[in-house]
């Protein structure tokens, strides 16, 4: 019962603000939908108590979903160590960005209906983390990108934040296109879709082979790498991360509960889940490595001059799922789990803080309007700092740990695109320092740079705002001290009990991180030191200087600032080449060739002979009618007559 | 089957009420024209409920068989259902009163003809689903089509004459060639009986030309790639009910076709042919798809979506596995009440602003948050979005077809997102952004008419979408007949089974174990024992087909 409450709460908050959102009045539907999500948030609190501390795992199947065959999926709650934790992240952070969310919208009329989404989020995501097995996954897969579809798109009014939401599922689904095709290679691979079968047959089906095309390809790594497609998908990774930043059209809090700490790590927790296949296909691995360090440096090359403020956490965000996913693919699945616990804590400060911040300047985001302002917000700036320090690494915060244990995972793994993976997240490292401290320099200190009027009117938000970021501030200061033992500890696996499955060659990694290298253990801390001390210099000491340079607007800043140009490449290789087939199948396919030699040929000729043009109407029915009467009476009389005796 | 002749009664009660509106005269003809076909459709529909209720789903063959005398010895009036005939059934009777409902202030002139041509049209499409002999079913099956010409040809747009032509031009064909084959069936077997025809042996060879002509009638009506252009063009033409009715249900004819014949009656040529199948439908697919997304037109973007949906239909019937076959027939069902809807939605903006241009739109959520909400949900549906519906079809059809041949279903599998680049275009550009189009300014939002039109359709599509067990229950042991038929039927020259034959270029080692079958018997019926091999495969036994086995790695290979 405790697991149905924790899920299904949400989705009766999410009915009743939804349907009954005019009865109940704004205020109502957002207390209502707001007070069942907390309920949810303490019972997941139990959950992660009961499941991850006292060890009593559990499977709830709940009703047949689809049967067909040997396929048969269940609608079912799986609940182990690995679910606890994403319980808590998500229900956690979801209740906090309600309780925020009454505050940040209450000028907005359209509250049930946000409140609605929000809890419909939340159940999508309860659906997915809980599943047993890859149909259910899907469901709450796409049911989130439903939901943060919504989201982004809630100011409907607005082009930008339409063009944004689109882009946000249809991106997705081009990651769902590879995830459904997994989903179908491991019904092909293993019969069942059930995680259990499927991953306890993993290793012997480890040397399978499909014949595709006339090449042999691994089955499991095929497989494997497909799903990760979706992963990367969902979590904005490199080639697919365009959605992510437009995502920031949406309000605030949704930016912080969907485009930060749960949504997006949705495929950490795939990956995470599916460690079982993952373990016995290396050259998977590889690839999931390279590519999380891949975005992870590349996002944070792309954020280092952007001016909006959402959008540099955002791109932080990429970045920083980066690091989880090459941890994952260095087989250190539990710190790409820590990390994305604390990243949840840390991230939704930050950008709830900004949302205080924009909150504060009525309605600005662009950093470059800001400046100076940490008198007027005192809270709102001390917690943004315990954010940034969290985020930055700094020693004793919760990043410290999570981040600084991947890191050393990826040197500890002595493989090539381990190196490579080291070497870009410690450059990453640097950057999201500066990255972080430059948003908070031009943000709270500095010259004040925007409309006088706006900047002295800067006050700072009501409680219900700030209360929610005060806890989480807790969390982004002890999760790392508190947690670390459990996730990453020597005691693991008491933690873990087989939710995450680490092969034997795998197994002692995360104790090897604590003998690397000396100068491994300090590289990340001199990364952010010197970040810090570049930002420090251009955004405080002189920040002539950096508004100098981004007015010059040199080659390399131009090609960061736009992102490395993926907007204008998908659009000049998907977007226009897709419009333009659609035209030409549709007149010159359809039009010209089709008709053009089909009926409106013969039409053409038959108007030629007929007389009588104007009573086509009816006349063609009837003189169909007339031939299909005639031609069963022939058929049926010639039956009759010639028929070839009995049967 | 003794009692009540209960299937009759479905088929022949809405023509009982069409004569009662014939006789109608005098100043409140139309109002109780209209009135009558509710009551006689919504009868129909508690009448096929009951039907349900009744029926046995655990029992394999033909329930509720009803036989008499009619045009000779052989050919005699035979109806009965199955599980795949019933949901087809229910789907039509549930659709009907809706249509009716959906006329109700849209229809003005000719509302007594209007209501006979929509009950006719159930009576012969209810016929259609139930015909047991082949005579009866190519009656009802091409009569269906003269209701709706009428109705298009009558109660259409400007541009209905030649939408019905077009659509004449090209069943014409495909009735002729099938007219054909019939005879050719009877003259080879002796026998109109579906039940009868079901078990023959046909002649590999005359299986080809059989398959072809019904092929030619079925893929028309579908419609399939490239006979497909008569859709956009009837659809736009149509009126809203029209619509309804075209999409829910009449190319449903086509699929149900392929599955009650081509299937289990000619399994050597529906072999054969499957390379075919599988390519116009990924065909169908993708550049229908394509098509839709460059529409300007409301409607004739939701008929090319049809296309493209019924092109997973075609996609997982001839995958001739358990899971294509349950897929495309929930996909079928699922499109009845998903095209259904989203031509109602149409329907509603058409009827406030009679228009069907997108360019018209724009903003509607400002003024009807009801509709948007419906609206949205539809969309979803058209996208395939678990928790409708549409995704179970889709996605059964799609597994069904990997294991088929993965080339074709990646390249289907692109459905997926072209499916949600269309229609989230087509809702942002409708409903999203300001409302700044002076004509649009006073516009209402549904009214409880429209309202309790689509509450029964969002109900089924979300309903069946989370627990579609209902469905399957009805049609599970129907589809292992047809599939147990079609395999039955196979002649000896097609030993193999059709996983491999569909052109698949995959094979799968040492999984591949499958198709032979451990047990014994080479027919492994629905593959109930096809991955239960031991979880070491280097002692199971070496199947025949497999190209190359390299050996299993049971040890993990680190990363290097």
């Amino acid at each position: 019962m405790l697991y149905e409450l924790i899920v299904f709460l949400p989705l009766a908050g999410a009915l009743i603000a939804g349907l009954f959102g005019r009865a109940l009045g704004e205020h109502g539907a957002e207390i209502t939908a707001t007070l069942l999500l907390c309920i949810a948030a303490v019972l997941s609190a139990f959950a992660f108590y009961d499941v991850a501390i006292l060890g009593n795992a559990k499977t709830v199947v709940i009703a047949n979903f689809i049967t067909s065959g040997d396929m048969v999926v269940d609608w079912s709650l799986r609940i182990d160590t690995l679910t606890a934790v994403m319980l808590v992240v998500v229900n956690g952070v979801s209740s906090l960005v309600h309780i925020y969310s009454i505050g940040y919208m209450h000028e907005d009329e359209a509250r049930p209906r946000f409140f609605a989404y929000l809890s419909l989020f939340t159940f999508a995501m309860l659906m997915l983390v809980t599943s047993d097995n890859f149909v259910q996954m899907f469901f709450g897969w796409e049911g989130v990108g439903l939901a943060s579809y919504l989201l982004i798109g809630f100011w409907f009014k607005k082009p930008s934040a339409n063009a944004a939401a689109m882009k946000a599922f249809i991106v997705n689904r081009v990651g769902d296109f590879g995830f459904a095709l997994g989903i179908f290679g491991v019904f092909f691979l293993f019969g069942s879709l059930e995680f259990k079968t499927v991953f306890d047959a993993a290793q012997a089906k480890s040397g399978a082979v499909f014949t595709f095309a006339g090449f042999e390809l691994n089955a499991l790594t095929t497989i494997c790498l497909l799903l990760f497609m979706g992963a990367c998908g969902k979590s904005a990774q490199f080639l697919l991360h365009t959605w992510l930043p437009d995502a920031m059209e949406g309000p605030t809090p949704v930016s912080a509960l969907i485009h930060a700490a749960t949504m997006v790590t949705a495929g950490v927790f795939l990956v995470c889940r599916c460690s079982p296949m993952f373990e016995y296909a290396p050259d998977a691995l590889a690839v999931v490595t390279i590519v999380g360090a891949t975005t992870a440096f590349f996002a944070a090359t792309v954020g280092l001059f952007q001016n909006d403020i959402k959008r540099v956490i955002a791109y932080s965000t990429c970045s920083q799922l980066g690091y989880m996913f090459f941890a994952a693919g260095v087989s250190a699945y539990e710190a790409a789990m820590f990390h994305l616990f604390t990243h949840a804590f840390f991230k939704a400060l930050l950008f709830l803080g900004a949302g205080s911040v924009i909150h504060a300047l009525h309605h600005e985001q662009d950093m470059r309007q800001m400046g100076a302002i940490w008198r007027k917000v005192p809270l709102t700036w001390g917690l943004m700092l315990i954010g940034t320090l969290a985020l930055t690494g700094f020693p004793g915060l919760s990043g410290y740990f999570s981040k600084d244990a991947i890191i050393e995972s990826a040197y500890a793994a002595q493989s090539q695109v381990g190196t490579y993976a080291f070497v870009l997240s410690v450059a990453a490292a640097a950057m999201t320092s500066f990255y972080s401290w430059r948003l908070a320099f031009m943000t709270f200190h500095g010259p004040r740079r925007g409309d006088p009027h706006v900047l002295d009117e800067a006050h700072e938000s009501p409680w219900v705002m700030v209360g929610p970021l005060v806890l989480l501030a807790i969390g982004a200061v002890a999760a790392g001290v508190v947690f670390a033992e459990y996730f990453i500890g020597h005691h693991r696996a008491d933690f873990w009990r087989g939710a995450i499955f680490v092969s034997d060659a795998h197994k002692a990694l995360l104790d090897e991180i604590h003998e690397v290298p000396k100068w491994v253990k300090y590289a990340p801390l001199v990364a952010m030191v010197i970040g810090l001390g570049f930002a420090y210099y251009f955004y405080i000491v002189n920040p002539a200087l950096s508004a100098r340079m981004a007015a010059r607007q040199g080659p390399l800043y131009q090609f960061l600032y736009n992102k490395w140009y993926f907007d204008e490449l998908y659009d000049a290789i998907f977007v226009r080449p897709a419009k333009w087939l659609g035209r030409l199948f549709w007149k010159g396919g359809d039009g010209w060739l089709i008709d053009g030699f089909g009926p409106n040929g013969i039409a053409a000729r038959v108007l030629d002979t007929t007389a009588q043009a104007v009573r086509l109407q009816s006349g063609y029915v009837y003189w169909y009618a007339f031939v299909m009467l005639i031609g069963v009476t022939v058929a049926i009389s010639y039956l009759l007559t010639v028929s070839p005796g009995a049967p | 089957m003794d009692g009540w002749p209960i299937l009759s009664t479905l088929i022949f009660l809405p023509l009982a009420g069409a004569a009662l509106i014939a006789l109608l005269s005098g100043p409140h003809a139309a109002s109780n024209a209209r009135w009558i076909a509710l009551w006689t459709t919504l009868v129909n529909f508690a009448i096929s409920l009951v039907l349900w209720w009744m029926f046995d789903p655990a029992k394999a063959g033909f329930q509720f068989v009803e036989t008499a005398p009619w045009l000779a010895e052989t050919i005699l009036y035979r109806v009965g259902v199955d599980g795949i005939s019933l949901p087809f059934i229910l789907l039509t009777t549930f659709l009907l009163p809706l249509c009716i409902l959906a006329s109700w202030e849209s229809i003005e002139e000719r509302v007594g003809e209007y209501m006979i041509a929509f009950l006719v049209l159930e009576t012969l499409v209810i016929g259609v689903f139930a015909a047991l002999d082949l005579v009866l079913f190519y009656l009802f099956f091409e009569g269906g089509l003269i209701p709706m010409f009428l109705i298009i040809g009558i109660w259409g747009g400007p541009r209905r004459v030649y939408a019905a032509f077009k659509f004449f031009l090209y069943t014409l064909l495909g009735s002729l060639l099938m007219l054909v084959a019939l005879m050719a069936m009877y003259l080879q077997a002796g026998t109109t009986d579906i039940v009868a025809l079901l078990k023959h042996d046909f002649p590999p060879e005359m299986q080809t030309w059989l398959w072809l002509a019904f092929f030619a009638s079925f893929a028309v009506k579908l419609p399939m790639w490239p006979v497909h252009t008569w859709l956009p063009d009837a659809h736009v033409e149509a009126p809203t009910a029209g619509s309804v009715i075209l999409a829910g249900i009449l190319l449903k004819l086509g699929g149900y076709g392929f599955v009650r014949f081509s299937l289990p009656m000619f399994p050597d040529a529906s072999i054969d042919f499957a390379p075919l199948m599988f390519a116009l439908s990924v065909i169908a697919i993708v550049y229908t798809s394509l098509v839709a997304l460059m529409q300007e037109d409301v409607k004739k973007l939701i008929a090319y979506s049809s296309v493209a949906h019924m092109g997973f239909v075609t996609l997982g019937l001839f995958s001739l596995n358990r899971q294509g076959v349950d897929g495309a027939v929930m996909q079928m069902i699922s499109h009845g009440f998903i095209s259904a809807a989203l031509f109602l939605c149409v329907g509603v903006v058409y009827d406030r602003m009679h228009t069907r241009e997108i360019k018209a739109y724009g903003g509607l959520a400002n003024r009807m948050p009801i509709f948007a909400a419906v609206f949205m949900i539809f969309t979803m549906g058209n996208v395939g979005l678990p928790g409708t519906s549409g995704f179970v079809g889709e996605f059964l059809s799609l597994m069904g077809a990997f294991q088929a041949s993965t080339t074709f279903a990646i390249i289907a599998t692109l459905g997926v997102i072209l499916s949600a680049a269309y229609a989230l275009w087509l809702y942002a550009r409708v409903i999203f952004g300001e409302l700044d189009k002076p004509a649009l300014a006073a516009i209402p939002d549904m009214n409880a008419r429209e309202i309790s039109i689509l509450a029964p359709l969002i109900l089924a599509t979300l309903g069946f979408g989370v627990y579609p067990k209902p469905i399957f229950d009805l049609t599970t042991v129907s589809v292992e007949q047809v599939l147990a038929d079609h395999k039955a039927n196979i002649q000896a020259e097609h030993a193999s089974p059709p996983t491999i034959r569909a052109g698949a270029p995959l094979t799968i080692a040492p999984a591949s174990a499958k198709p032979q079958g451990k047990d014994g018997h080479g027919a492994d019926d629905h593959g109930a024992s096809d991955h239960s091999e031991p979880e070491a495969p280097a002692t199971a036994p070496v199947p025949a087909p497999a190209p190359e086995i390299p050996p299993a790695t049971p040890a993990p290979q680190p990363t290097p």
